[in-house]
């Protein structure tokens, strides 16, 4: 047999020789958590956000008036029902709840992506409202008097603009998102606060496990932090522009001829 | 014959912002090449009124002919009758996330449906007659006010209306930059299309207007032709107001 480790680093090496396996899956298992949560997060999100930014106008016919009114009430209720309660109680109000009043026996993990996502989407549909009324009304005007509808301008002139605002909240909750399934340990998902749990109790060495999983945490959110600061970069855009001086297209007969034409068929 | 002239025709215009009348009952009719610009003192409804006629605004009451047929009763989705009637705005509001030639595509293949390639060579076309095809790669935050502007013309142009609105199109430009945009602006004029203007520039209405409409208060208080209006008014308030005009520059 080995000898035992004494020294706080020994420790750390010998648990991680031991438990390397249960620590990356855990790791794995959070970081697709977060992932999945944050992406279908946001998709709840930018619907939450588009529907409530739908123009109620005068011209709106009075059916589609309430129709808009009770389906924005819900929406509302989702968000402040989301937002005003502790992830930890909703992951057990799901589980539990599922199994108890509908007999649905939905497994841990799927009620942790679950969770993860409408916890997600109700703090994000908050954000997409923000980042669509930040977008300056020209822009929409604009887009209206070119003949654009209210899904066509937001798609291709509010979507992207209000996207690059909001990319910084997104990375902010993809990052909460990261740390806080952690709680979803109450469930008994196998993330990696709760495999660091199980390996932990095996020798009582609560700070050397503990010690680990802090680092494992810290890498995986630095590592999304820099990764979401390029795509912000990238989104940008280069700063400098290339004139175009030489066109193909360009008429060879020098200035554009087109008035002329014009008035020649008016006639 | 007459008939067939008349692009467009508002008849009994009216706007309210809650309590506040606007417009009180704006008539007047527009026929295919006219140049007319609307000039009148800051808060007289002018801007309402220009945004009244591709539906911006909503009228409160009054009717809009285009091509002798009721607007809101022709179209039912006003976006086929916005694509004709095409607009310029005081503030540019050039699409920000779209490059330059983007942004004169964008509405021909969006709205009008049509392939990139002739969308991108219709597009060319305005923005060498605007002289920003050097600039098709840059974005409106690159460019000079005159040049956004410049641009923003070719976007409405680019659709083809058979009516340009334009609001305030030089009053956020620094008096450098103004030239190069009158100067596009008049040479719209000569080819023939049919404007409307909202302006202070009185030099580009005295020369380039057909028809100059004076509005004060909500109401039409001369329409007349640019010689008229500028050598022999009939209304006081017409003389008074530019009186003050000619004095303040």
């Amino acid at each position: 047999m080995t000898t035992m480790p004494t020294t706080f680093f020994e420790w750390v090496f010998f648990l991680l020789q031991q438990y390397g396996g249960i620590f990356v899956k855990g790791a794995v298992v959070t970081l697709l958590l977060a992932l999945v949560g944050t992406f279908i997060g946001c998709l709840i999100g930018f619907v939450v956000g588009l529907i409530q930014t739908i123009p109620v106008g005068p011209n709106t016919g009075a059916g589609k008036r309430v129709f808009y009114k009770i389906v924005r009430w819900l929406l509302d209720a989702y968000v402040e029902l989301f937002r005003g309660t502790p992830m930890i109680v909703q992951a057990m109000v799901v589980y539990y709840g599922s199994m108890s009043v509908f007999d649905i026996d939905m497994s841990a993990m799927f009620a942790g992506f679950l969770v993860v996502s409408i916890n997600t989407g109700a703090y994000m549909a908050e954000t997409v409202r923000g980042g669509i009324n930040s977008i300056d009304p020209g822009q929409t005007e604009a887009a209206t008097a070119i003949g654009m509808n209210h899904y066509k301008t937001m798609r291709c002139v509010i979507l992207p603009q209000a996207l690059r605002n909001i990319m910084p909240q997104i990375g902010n909750n993809l990052i909460i998102n990261i740390k806080d399934t952690s709680v979803l340990n109450v469930i008994s998902v196998t993330e990696l606060y709760f495999s660091s749990k199980s390996a932990a109790g095996v020798y009582y060495k609560y700070f050397e496990v503990f010690f680990i999983t802090c680092v494992i945490y810290f890498v995986m959110t630095f590592t999304v932090s820099r990764i979401l600061r390029w795509i912000e970069g990238r989104m940008e855009g280069p700063r400098d522009y290339q004139l175009v001086t030489y066109d193909p297209m360009h008429d060879p007969c020098g200035h554009f001829p087109l008035p002329t034409i014009k008035k020649e068929q008016e006639k | 014959m007459e008939q067939d002239k008349r692009i467009l025709q508002i008849t009994n215009l009216r706007k309210n912002f809650g309590d506040r009348e606007i417009l009180k009952g704006i008539d007047f009719s527009v026929d295919k090449g006219d140049v007319v610009c609307i000039i009148g003192p800051s808060g007289s409804g002018k801007s309402t009124l220009i945004r009244c006629i591709n539906f911006l605004e909503t009228p409160t009451s009054g009717d809009i002919y285009f091509k002798g047929e009721n607007v809101l009763a022709k179209y039912n989705d006003l976006s086929l009758y916005r694509t004709k009637v095409g607009m310029v705005f005081q503030q540019f509001n050039l699409f920000s996330n779209m490059s330059v030639l983007e942004n004169c595509m964008v509405g021909q293949t969006r709205v009008l449906r049509k392939d990139k390639e002739s969308a991108r060579q219709t597009a060319m076309k305005y923005l060498y007659y605007v002289g920003m095809a050097d600039y098709i790669n840059a974005k409106p935050h690159q460019l000079s006010g005159g040049q956004k502007q410049r641009v923003a013309i070719a976007r409405a142009m680019a659709l083809e209306p058979e009516v340009l609105l334009l609001d305030e199109p030089t009053s956020a430009l620094d008096s450098e930059m103004v030239g190069e945009v009158l100067s596009v602006m008049r040479e719209l004029a000569e080819a023939g299309l049919t404007m409307i203007v909202v302006t202070h520039e009185m030099a580009f209405a005295r020369e380039a207007a057909s028809k100059v409409i004076f509005i004060d208060q909500g109401v039409i208080a001369e329409e007349a032709t640019p010689e008229v209006i500028f050598k022999n008014p009939a209304n006081p308030r017409t003389r008074e107001f530019l009186s003050r005009f000619n004095q303040n520059n």
